[in-house]
């Protein structure tokens, strides 16, 4: 799977690939068989801009977002960070590659740790990986907590003392502190109240131009995706099925799982209810994948070489590229 | 995708209920005064955030209040003509399961991990059955192939840790329909599912509606799943429901600043916006209201009017109600602004 | 519509969280278990600490003539009925030996009440005789059979008490926690190797154990301490691992590690803040269990030598002289029930409070 290297990507991922190995027995633990949790996926996001995955639970999104933030090791593939493969840092180039690249996980209950205070919160980038003096660090956390929306008193506070949306601007401005060049997105609004999403989007949206800094943005729900990324992924069962600019992908849906995924999207008007394909079954286990395209078996247009041959990704226009013997 | 127009007979009548949680610190007014009714065949969606106390009003529908904390303080509910709240305990348990019954959100904690399906399913059916072994099975079997689970024989042995999340929500949507109720409350049934599993889910709960005329109370945070389930619209705010009308009407005029600033903070999947509207704050604490409106801190129309007393009901179209002093004739305040529907409406 | 009562005013947002922080702080306050806590104070802590000018005599050293003097609410002196033994063997206290009597009567410190027709004590005869003085407030809990003040030496028993068992949870729940703590954040053969080892220990019966131990480096202040923390440390590292294996799924060790920390850092800033509640719980229940094997251990003779006032060596030396001097042995052992009570009542009050997911412990 060649893919062409893309010289203005900030991060560059290509053929990556996550196996976690099923073990049995208690003492020796054999072996049975790999989850295949992330199969050779290649994408690229460039400076200032977002990259949005979006797929069902199991598809290998959080794995991939793990990877980026090298939480995991990857089995096979490399991730080029301006260019240098991140597996390969170690020592001072980590600290630096951990300051560059942060992460905004989904739940803000479970995100922040209940027995520090907002400002050790904030500062554990800085804490962490450089030496800056506590005033300078206290300056820094009272400046991103303002970016973010909230008051540089309540930095003194403990995260009970916040709401969802709030503790997850104390998340995002933990984020920002280190001037990252790449912040993980990992289902920043999911776990949010409806009313305070939008705020939270919007938030994202002004700090990524203020910061020109780039968004991976890990998430299932459709239309917050066509809101954030200027590119989108769709993954099925640890592969990368449809690659396009969003706009192109939301006019222009080619892949039948994409657009099993635009029929089974909420509508926003009960006018606007549309079904043009209407999935059976669920996801298979990423352990015994289905032979051929993944997704055959639930597909509606599987053809008798889909079960055979996997298919190869085709660029069907420029930048939008996608997996399936119907192109 | 019609309304069911010909069944007009309500079968559940809410009128002014609250339910209060007094705790040590204060008294939560989780549901203060709300008032709806269902028909047979309907599906309600009651829209909120959390901590609006919708889920509460559902529990407070199958008289499951979290005791001794939680208690009715006042209202109606009239479930197919009889008032439930004048029932003895003994007499709910007969109201519950074969009039009323209710889907959970969490079908990971909704079933017993020890016992099996078919078990599960015999239970429930045996509140209203009291039969022999073989024709029970055969029941369940039968309750089992209604949701749509393949092969529903092999099936009943299954514990529930074997069946998928989509599956599981389906044998307790089973298990909640064995007595054949009229009504079902919903609680977010589908959150805890995949896009594409949750589509199946409404498909299937729609389908069964059809078929039994089955009223439906779907409790959701989600404007979506409400365009897509619902006839009709609550839309629940800090304990009290503040617009409520026909889905379309909804949609295509809501009335209550806060509605149209929900509607219109959800990004669209069919159209590209540059900013999405957003209203500041959050809502309040049910365990302290503020006076008047409760809604005014954070609406951006609001006036002095909205912080003395609790809006009138307003009559916008014949069953659409919305509380909000803007929309009084005399209002001195900043007009509403035209709400403007997403593009695509128009079919 | 009935109009809606709040409170009325809303306050602006700083001032609710102090103000809040105040009231709840009342609130703990008030739900303090407050007999459990006094029993505590006037008990354990207060003698522990001000043993030494409380005690109004020796914790050591008895008046011989005062011995097994009663508490002091039975005050008059009372006559006492023995059976005379047929040898002469050092167990005066409980039966009176053949020559011992004899010298008794002979002195006319006590009449033969049953046999003796022949004017001569007989293996067999029951005496009575003038045998104590009643209590007085001068030991208000009574002397033991040295004639030392037993309500001193429970003060400096509690001393002991309150020494051995916050050494020993230190040192055990310490070396506990670390090991649970590890286990939980390597996990592999780190973890596996920790439990097996915990395993292998909960498995031996423990006073076994604790016997076999002080044999082998001899009984002592500091064995006393290192046996209990040896029992001890396997509990602790199988509840914290489970805690910490919970905090360990959290996103905010997710974000500490994309944030650089050390694995030393995330142990010690990130999972075990929030252990410290787990830990401390189960320390307060852990007092009362570890009392009561140093109890154990100094009443088997393996705990605190013996003229140092540890209640399980004071509920020993009582043991003897439970029909005749019931006080000797009583009162350290309400000691013991007494704080071993409070104190299990108190941890569960802060398991409550603190850490309600340890319901099962």
């Amino acid at each position: 799977m060649a893919v062409a290297t893309n010289n203005d990507a900030l991060l560059e991922v290509r053929n990556l690939k996550k196996y976690f190995p099923v073990t049995k027995g208690l003492i020796l633990m054999k072996t049975i068989g790999y989850v295949q949790a992330v199969d050779g996926i290649s994408f690229s996001i460039k400076q200032g801009e977002t990259v949005g995955l979006v797929g069902e639970s199991g598809c290998g999104k959080t794995t991939t977002s793990k990877l980026l933030l090298r939480l995991e090791n990857p089995t096979e593939g490399d991730i080029l960070l301006e260019g240098r493969d991140i597996n390969t840092f170690r020592g001072a180039e980590l600290q630096d590659y951990r300051t560059t690249v942060q992460a905004v996980f989904q739940d803000p209950w479970s995100s922040l740790s209940p027995r520090m205070r907002v400002r050790d919160i904030v500062s554990e980038p800085l804490v962490v990986n450089r030496n800056v003096t506590t005033q300078e660090k206290n300056e820094r956390v009272a400046e991103v907590l303002q970016q973010v929306g909230l008051h540089a008193q309540q930095a003194t506070n403990y995260p009970h003392e916040f709401s969802g949306g709030q503790r997850q601007r104390i998340a995002v401005a933990s984020a920002l502190v280190s001037y990252p060049k790449l912040i993980v997105l990992d289902e920043p609004v999911s776990a949010l109240d409806v009313s305070i999403r939008a705020q939270v989007m919007n938030l994202l949206k002004d700090l990524q131009e203020q910061y020109n800094v780039s968004y991976l943005l890990i998430a299932h729900n459709l239309a917050t995706v066509r809101y954030m990324a200027h590119e989108t992924a769709v993954m099925y069962l640890g592969q990368i099925v449809e690659y396009a600019e969003t706009e192109e992908l939301y006019n222009n849906a080619l892949h039948p799982y994409t657009r099993a995924l635009f029929s089974a999207a909420l509508p926003s008007h009960p006018d606007l209810i549309r079904e043009d394909i209407v999935l059976q079954g669920e996801v298979p286990s990423p352990i015994n994948p289905p032979s051929g395209c993944r997704f055959h078996p639930r597909c509606p247009f599987a053809m008798p070489q889909c079960s055979e041959e996997a298919p190869v990704e085709k660029e069907v226009s420029p930048g939008h590229r996608v997996s399936c013997h119907l192109y | 995708m019609t309304a069911v127009q010909t069944a007009t007979d309500t079968i559940l009548e809410v009128n002014d209920l609250k339910t209060y949680i007094f705790t040590r610190a204060a008294t939560v007014k989780a549901v203060d005064g709300i008032s709806f009714n269902l028909r047979k065949g309907e599906t309600l969606g009651i829209v909120g955030e959390s901590g609006c106390g919708k889920t509460m009003t559902a529990l407070s529908l199958l008289r499951l209040v979290p005791k001794p904390a939680g208690r009715i303080v006042e209202g109606e509910i009239v479930l197919n003509g009889e008032d439930i709240l004048q029932k003895s305990e003994d007499e709910m348990r007969d109201v519950r399961g074969r009039q009323i019954s209710m889907i959970l959100q969490d079908p990971q904690t909704s079933l017993n991990p020890v016992f099996t399906i078919g078990n599960q399913l015999r239970e429930a059916l045996g509140i209203a059955h009291r039969e022999n072994k073989s024709s029970m099975l055969s029941r369940a079997v039968d309750a089992l192939r209604k949701v749509n689970v393949a092969a529903p024989e092999r099936r009943l042995d299954d514990y529930p840790h074997q069946m998928s999340g989509g599956m599981k929500q389906r044998v307790v949507g089973a298990i909640a329909m064995s007595c054949e109720p009229g009504v079902i409350i919903a609680d977010e049934p589908t959150t805890a599912l995949d896009v594409t599993i949750q589509l199946q889910y409404l498909r299937l709960l729609k389908e069964i509606q059809a078929e039994t005329g089955l009223a439906i109370i779907f409790i959701t945070h989600d404007f979506g799943v409400v365009a897509r389930m619902c006839d009709r619209v609550a839309v629940m705010y800090a304990g009290r429901i503040i617009e409520q009308g026909d889905v379309r009407d909804i949609f295509s005029r809501p009335a209550h600043p806060y509605t149209q600033a929900l509607i219109n903070s959800v990004p669209k999947l069919e159209q590209s916006v540059d900013r999405l509207y957003s209203i500041d704050g959050q809502p309040p604490l049910l365990s302290n209201l503020p006076e008047g409106c409760r809604f005014a801190p954070r609406c951006p129309y609001v006036s002095d009017q909205c912080y003395e007393a609790y809006p009138q009901s307003y009559t916008l179209n014949e069953g659409h109600y919305a509380d909000c002093w803007a929309l009084d004739a005399d209002w001195q305040g900043t007009p509403i602004e035209e709400f403007v529907p997403p593009t695509g409406t128009a079919g | 519509m009935a109009a809606v009562t709040t409170t009325p005013e809303v306050a602006a947002p700083s001032t609710p969280q102090r103000e809040n922080r105040l009231v709840s702080g009342l609130r703990v306050a008030r739900e303090l278990p407050v007999i459990p806590l006094l029993v505590l104070i006037l008990l354990l802590a207060i003698p522990a600490i001000f043993a030494n000018q409380l005690a109004p005599h020796s914790q050591r050293i008895g008046v011989l003539d005062d011995a097994k003097l009663p508490p002091f609410w039975i005050s008059e002196s009372f006559e006492e009925r023995m059976v005379v033994q047929r040898a002469d063997r050092n167990r005066l206290d409980v039966e009176i030996g053949l020559s011992n009597a004899q010298r008794k009567v002979e002195r006319g410190e006590a009449t033969i009440l049953v046999g003796g027709e022949d004017g001569e004590v007989n293996p067999g005869d029951t005496l009575r005789f003038q045998a104590r003085k009643g209590g007085s407030m001068e030991y208000p809990l009574g002397t033991d059979k040295q004639g030392r003040d037993i309500l001193s030496r429970i003060m400096h028993g509690a001393r002991i008490s309150l020494m051995v068992s916050s050494l020993a949870i230190l040192l055990g729940g310490g070396l506990g926690t670390l090991l649970g703590m590890l286990a939980a954040y390597r996990g592999g053969k780190t973890d596996s190797i920790i439990m097996r080892i915990v395993d292998i220990k909960l498995a031996f019966p423990s006073i076994l154990l604790a016997l076999v131990l002080v044999a082998a480096i001899g009984a002592g202040f500091t064995t006393v301490i290192v046996v209990i923390a040896v029992l001890l440390w396997a509990r602790y590292a199988r509840v914290v691992r489970g805690e910490a294996l919970a905090i360990k799924q959290q996103d905010f060790i997710d974000r500490a590690r994309v944030s650089g920390a050390s694995n030393a850092r995330i142990m010690m800033r990130h999972i075990f803040p929030n252990l410290v509640n787990t830990v401390v719980v189960l320390a307060t229940l852990e007092v009362g269990h570890v009392i009561i094997l140093e109890s154990t251990l100094s009443f088997l003779g393996a705990g605190i030598p013996a003229p140092t006032p540890a209640w399980g060596v004071m509920v020993a030396d009582g043991r003897d002289l439970i029909t005749t001097a019931w006080w000797i042995f009583l009162f350290p052992c309400l000691a013991i029930v007494l704080t071993v009570l409070s104190m299990n009542l108190l941890g569960d009050w802060l398991r409550d409070k603190l850490d309600p997911k340890l319901r099962n412990i």
